[in-house]
Parts: structure tokens; sequence; C-alpha cells
């Protein structure tokens, strides 16, 4: 690879995985906070509305993270991915665009709202500002989304006389079978992230025996979301993913699952590690004829390998392609017997008391977070060696004119404030969560706070 | 068609410039005027509640402008690559300055992060002045439509220029004075007593400055690229601009020492206005000039995105504009009139 390639694909890589820690919490926690300011309005006890204010705070730092972290992604587009620009900005301008003036002034203007305006709204409007933000959240989420799955799975285009691709259906680019399957698991596993921040938290305090009322609640609602999330990545959204990826990337299916040789009732891998060279598994661990049953729902059902396709065609990092998927899947799969099993003590009653279950919870919190992130991997390696599925190549897509000093130049400058971020971030987050959910924030400079802290 | 989206790219990016114009502004005087941890809230607590959301312009302004113009995007923000990154940099420690400074309660930290904030809004000026400078010179743009950009060469308004040369180092200073004014004003009108005051001596001190600087900016503009006067020649209408430019800048002088701040304030963001649209109606229909070879210049014509998209994004432009300007009107009507510490919470 030559290095001004590398040095784009990284650069994109660091920015966009570090960025996508943000919205996927924020993503998630939004729709946990209607249902909290939901039972606010049900119920006449103030724990609930603590609570919301609370999740809030801690969405009000993660959405400011991800903004700031969100300009660079746009700008990136045009700086280190020209070539791609010019070729495809007819086409994905559309959703990139509308992200823009659909959902940023949506969160950004209503956020101000819901973090200072509780006490000038009315309970019902202060709801609507709280419903607002999750609206303008998951929008947001669908653009980014339906652009990734145009890049992966191309519709609704035409060549264009000056060059590059035109936008030939405004409808076939939105109802892009990708874009609605990528959504739903997307967004499916961002409930799972805040789901899992929320019973983490929950499961702290309860340990440590502080706010344990609010802590309960956390618990419970998280716990909920949890079961319901992590069974529903697999089932239906990930299936239908999964099946997407069969259908129109076939190669990439063969990699992640580093079948080298095509055959009827193709194994699973559970463990082990691809060995390009040899094209085989190192140390395999397999359950038979379950790949071809998963993909095709027949035991027998015979599955293309990549001895199937040409050389040039194969995804051009297999071994991080088969662990980011295999990670994701082992993962997402402890996921949903650990909210099972956390779901069952909570109806039988015992989960609060239970403290071994509250710490494996309280140390769940980081893998959720890889899990998605190994997702979102799987996805863009297995994309590879396409920028635009089919039609760009990777090594087309870059900016020819800015050299790879220039792309380190950034990049580690990039490297140095992310590490600044990330410190603020973590410092900010413990801060918030030592200070607990219960009452108002109480330290001299309140006013000040209250009006221009907390985020937005 | 293109026309339509050339207007409607322009006046997003000028609502940006006005509206986040102010809070830079504010940025910059704030080391100058907030003299007690008070008027640091203040300031605080007047551009708080709605800087954000004035960047989301930039932002929905880069998405238009990509949907509309892909090919200028793709040559303008990788020709612009160091200048671009830095600016991402600053507009995140612009954040951080902001958004951080009151959760840390130790003082050394807290004088630490209010000089990241004021630093960084001083940077950003210059450096927005100086990206319209280099749009308004041209660019070494080559037979692909592509360039890149040193910082620096040798200061030099030639065929091959750096970012920073003698024009748009001016052109810099020009925003840098004119969003002081601009943001000192805001301060003025949403802050009451001493600090008013203070914010409004800024903008009357400052304001020889601009009138001198405007003068010399424009006829430094007219010795570079001397063709920008065709579109004036041809259309003598566009003449009104500079005259609108002109006469805001008096009622600014007039209106600001009166305490008429408010309409000093709508006086300088119509000034801004004003001048931004005078280099857009200069430049029409090119939208990024080549300092080269004129035939490489990029125009309306040839970095055009395809008709059915556009025409689409024509319809959800209008609603989702709609809407964004529903929002921006009830947010700043829930923030309105003068900042009060004492009342707590919005």
């Amino acid at each position: 690879m030559d290095s001004a390639l590398l040095v784009h694909r990284l650069h994109f890589a660091f920015t966009v995985t570090f960025h996508y820690l943000f919205p996927q919490l924020t993503m998630g926690l939004a729709p946990l906070i209607v249902v909290l300011k939901t039972l606010a309005l049900r119920h006449n006890n103030p724990r609930y509305d603590e609570a919301a204010r609370f999740w809030a705070k801690i969405f009000g730092i993660n959405f400011v993270l991800g903004v700031v972290t969100g300009i660079p992604m746009e700008f990136q587009f045009g700086t280190n991915w020209s070539h791609f620009s010019r070729y495809a900005g007819g086409v994905i301008g559309q959703t990139l665009a509308m992200e823009g003036v659909f959902s940023f002034f949506l969160e950004s203007a209503f956020l101000g709202l819901f973090l200072y305006g509780a006490k000038r709204l009315s309970p019902r409007a202060h709801w609507w500002s709280a419903m607002a933000v999750c609206i303008g959240a998951w929008l947001s989420g669908f653009f980014i989304v339906a652009t990734d799955a145009w890049m992966q799975h191309p519709v609704g285009f035409a060549p264009s006389p000056r060059g590059g691709l035109q936008l030939a259906s405004f409808w076939e680019l939105m109802l892009n079978p990708w874009a609605w399957w990528q959504y739903a698991h997307t967004m499916c596993g961002a409930v799972v992230t805040g789901a899992f921040v929320m019973v983490s938290t929950g499961a702290f305090y309860l340990l440590w025996g502080k706010w344990t009322e609010h802590a309960k609640l956390f618990v419970k609602v998280g716990v909920i979301a949890g079961v319901l999330a992590s069974v529903v990545q697999l089932y239906p959204t990930g299936d239908g993913q999964g099946r997407l990826v069969a259908l129109d990337q076939p190669v990439t299916l063969a990699a992640m699952e580093a079948l080298f040789t095509g055959q009827p009732g193709a194994p699973l891998v559970i463990l082990g590690q691809p060995n390009v060279q040899e094209k085989k598994i190192d140390n395999p661990l397999v359950v038979p004829e379950m790949l071809s049953f998963l993909t095709y729902k027949r035991w027998h059902a015979h599955i293309d390998g990549l001895d199937a396709f040409p050389k040039d065609q194969w995804p051009d990092n297999i071994p991080l392609l088969y662990y980011s998927y295999h990670i994701m899947v082992g993962l997402g799969t402890i996921f949903i017997a650990e909210m099972l099993l956390a779901g069952l003590l909570l109806w039988n009653g015992s989960l609060y008391r239970a403290r071994w279950m509250l710490w494996i919870l309280m140390l769940s919190l980081p893998f959720p977070y890889i899990a998605n992130t190994a997702g979102w991997m799987t996805a863009e390696l297995g994309r590879q060696p396409w920028l635009v599925y089919g039609l760009m190549r990777t090594a087309d897509g870059y900016s020819k004119l800015v050299s790879a000093a220039n792309g380190w130049f950034t990049l580690l400058g990039f490297f140095g404030i992310y590490t600044l971020l990330g410190i603020l971030f973590l410092f900010m987050l413990r801060r918030t969560i030592e200070q607990g959910p219960e009452g108002e924030v109480s330290h001299p400079s309140l006013t000040a706070e209250a009006l221009t802290g907390e985020g937005n | 068609m293109g026309t339509i989206w050339f207007c409607i790219v322009a006046v997003m990016l000028a609502a940006y410039v006005v509206l986040d114009g102010f809070d830079l502004g504010a940025g910059i005087i704030y080391l100058v005027v907030a003299k007690t941890s008070a008027d640091r809230q203040r300031i605080h607590k007047a551009i708080g509640p709605v800087w954000d959301g004035n960047e989301v312009w930039l932002l929905a302004a880069g998405g238009t402008l990509y949907f509309a113009f892909p090919q200028l995007y793709a040559s303008g923000f990788s020709g612009f690559y160091l200048p671009l990154m830095i600016v991402l940099w600053l507009l995140m420690l612009r954040a951080i300055g902001l958004e951080f400074g009151h959760h840390i309660e130790n003082p050394v930290w807290q004088g630490f992060l209010d000089v990241v904030f004021s630093v960084s809004s001083i940077l950003l000026a210059i450096f927005f002045g100086a990206a319209l400078g280099n749009v308004i010179r041209g660019v070494p743009l080559n037979q692909d439509g592509y360039f890149f950009l040193a910082l620096w060469t040798n200061f030099k308004v030639s065929a091959l220029p750096g970012i920073l040369d003698w024009y748009t180092i001016m052109a810099g200073v020009v925003a840098l004075v004119t969003l002081t004014v601009h943001g000192a004003l805001y301060i003025a009108v949403k802050t009451e007593a001493e600090l008013s005051l203070r914010a409004r001596a800024v903008a009357v001190v400052l304001w020889p400055l601009q009138f001198f600087l405007t003068c010399s900016s424009l006829a430094a503009t007219y010795f570079i690229r001397p063709q920008l006067m065709n579109n004036y020649e041809n259309h003598p209408i566009g003449l009104l601009i500079p005259l609108l430019v002109f006469a805001s800048l008096g009622v600014m002088i007039w209106a600001g020492p009166k305490g008429k701040e408010k309409l000093a304030f709508v006086a300088s963001g119509t000034y801004i206005t004003a001048m931004l649209v005078g280099a857009v109606f200069a430049l029409y229909p090119v939208v990024l000039p080549s300092s080269g070879d004129p035939a490489n210049s990029l125009t309306i014509a040839n970095s055009l995105a395809g008709e059915h998209g556009l025409r689409v994004g024509l319809v959800w432009w209008s609603l989702g504009m709609t809407l964004a300007v529903g929002y921006f009107v009830f947010l700043y009507r829930m923030f309105r009139g003068k900042v009060r510490l004492e009342e707590p919470g919005y």
C-alpha cells in the first residue's frame, strides 16, 4: 500500500473510531431518557425527574464531544478524500447535507432548551424538548448510515456528464435496503451501549451503597432495554444484515469467516487464527455445517470461499476483518446471555442484592463500545478494496495532492488533541458520576454552571 | 439552478459569520473586558446557550456546499488542507475552553482555559478572514481542478502564493477587527453596567481602525484583482452593496456612543453581510478563481452537482431550513434580554 493511501486511511479510521465512542452513547441514551421523562410525567415521584436530569448531564458531555469530533468527519470528505468526493458527492451530498439541515439544528437548539429550560418550560414542553433531541439524534444516525450503506451497495445513481456520478433517484437512495438493515443494526447497537452504561452506573451505586433508589431505577430500565436490544441485535437485525452481505458481497462473507475454500455444509469458526499464506485456519474450533445453516437456513448449502474470487477482489486485511467480526459476534452473544440472566434475577426480585451479578454488570461497561467498534470495522474492512462497492477502489479515492507527510502531520495532531479530549472527558464523567443523581449540583458556581456548563 | 444554490450557500455562510462571529468576538475581547469572575460568568452566559447552535451553521453550510458543488468542496478542502485542519483544532480548543472552564474549580486551570478560549477565538477570526482572502485572490488550480497550498511561501501575491501572503493577512486582520467590534457590541447589548460600557468602549476605540481597514482592503482587492470590478461595471446596481457597507459603518459609529447598542449591533451584522455579499457578487459566476490560467477557475457551471439531485434538494432544503429558522427564533426568544447572574437557570 503506498504510504499516502495508508495515512489517509488511518486518518479517517482513527478520527471516526474516536468519534463514534460518543454518538453511540447519545443515540442509545436518548430513548432511555425519553422513557425516564415519560415515567416522570406519569408518576408524581421526583426520582424520575432527577434520574432524567442526571442522564441528561451525561448526555450533554457526550454530545459536545460528539459534535467537536464530528466536524472533522465532514471536513475529511473534502480534505483527505477529495477524489472520492468529486466522484460520489453528487449522490451522497444529499444525505450529508440533509443531516446538517434536518438533525443538527434540531439537536443543538433543543438540547439547549432541554438542559437549561427545565424551569422555563412546562413539564410537557420539557418532555417534548427531550423527544426532539432524541429524534434529532436518530435522524442524524440515519443520514450517516444511509451514506455508508450507499458506499456498501450503491443505488439510485447515474453517470454525470461532468464526470463522476449524479443522483438518478432520490427514493432509491433513501430506500436502499442496506440503509435500513444497517440502520436498524447500528441503532440497536447504540441502545445496547446506552443500556449497559445505565446498568453499569446503577450497579456501581448499588455496590457503593449510595443513591440506591435511583440506582435501582437505572438497573431496571437498563436491563429491560438491554434484554430487548441485545436480542434484536442478533435477530432480526444482525441476521438481516448478514444475509445482505452474503447476497451482495459474497467475497466479504468468505473473508469475515476466513473460509478459504468453498464447500457445501461450511463450518462456523468459533476460534482460530486465519493463516492467509497457507489458506487455512490455525488452531480451529468449529461447529460443522453451521455457517451454511446460518446463511441459507439449509445445513448443506454451498458457500463460496475466497477461492471463488480473484485475489484483487479480496478485502486487503483479512485477519483484522476476521477478528473484528468474531469479536462483534462473540461479545453480542455474551451480551444476550448476560442480559437475560440479569433480567431473570430482576424478575424474581433478587438482582439488587446479587452482588456478583452487579459486579459483572458494572465491569461490562467497556464491552459494548468494543463490540460497536468491531462491528463498524467489520463493515468498513469488509468493503475493501472498494471505497464505493464495485465502482471505485479505495486507492483511487484519496486526495492525490495531499502528501503522506502532510497527512502524518495532521494525524499526529489529532492523536494529541484527542488524547487531551479523552482525558478531559473521563475527568468530567467521573465527576458527574461521583456527584450522583440527587437534587441540584451544590457548589459555589452553581449559577454559572447551570447556565453555561453541562455540555451544550 | 446553479445560481440559486450559489446564493443559498452564500447566505448560509453569511449566517454563520454573523452568528458565530459574535461568539468569536466575545472570545476575543474576553480577557480584556472581563475584570471579575462575575464578568466572566456573564460573558459565558451570554453566549453559552447559543454558540453551539451558531456553529451548526458552519456544518450545515459545509454540507450544503458538498451537496451542491461537490467539485468545489473536493478541490477547496483538499487544497486548503493545512489551514482547515488547524481550524478544526482551534474549534475544538475553543469548545474546550468555553465548556470545560466552569467544571474545574481550581483558579489556575480556570485561568488557563480562559486563555485557551480567547486565543483560539482570535486565531479563528484571523484564519476565517485569511480563508476569504484566499478565495478572492485565487489559488493555483491545475487542469484537473485541484491545487495544494503551503501555509506560506514568500508572502507575495503571485501565481504560486501561500495561504498567508500580505493580502490574506490583511483580510485576516480585517476579520479580526470586524468580529471584535461585532462581539463587543453583542456583549454590550447582552450585559449591563460596567461590563457593557467596557465592551462598548472596545468597539468605539476600534471604529477608526475598522473604517481605515475597510477602505484599504477594498483598494488592495482592486489592486490584486482588478477584474473583480467587471460585475460592478456591467451591473451598476451592485454598487449599492459597497454603499451599504459604508452606510452600516456610519450607523455603527453614530449609534454606538449614544448608547444605542442594539442598533449598532444590527448595523455591524449588516456590515459583515454586505462585505461578504460584495465579495460574492464580484466573484460570480466563479466559485474559486485560479491564480494562474483563468481557464482553470472553478465556476458554477463546472462544479455543480446533477440536476435531479439539486431539484429534489430544493424541496427538502426549504422544508428543513424553515424548521431550523423556527427553532432559532424560539431559542433566541427563550434566552432574550440582558443576562443576569442572580436568575437561577434559564
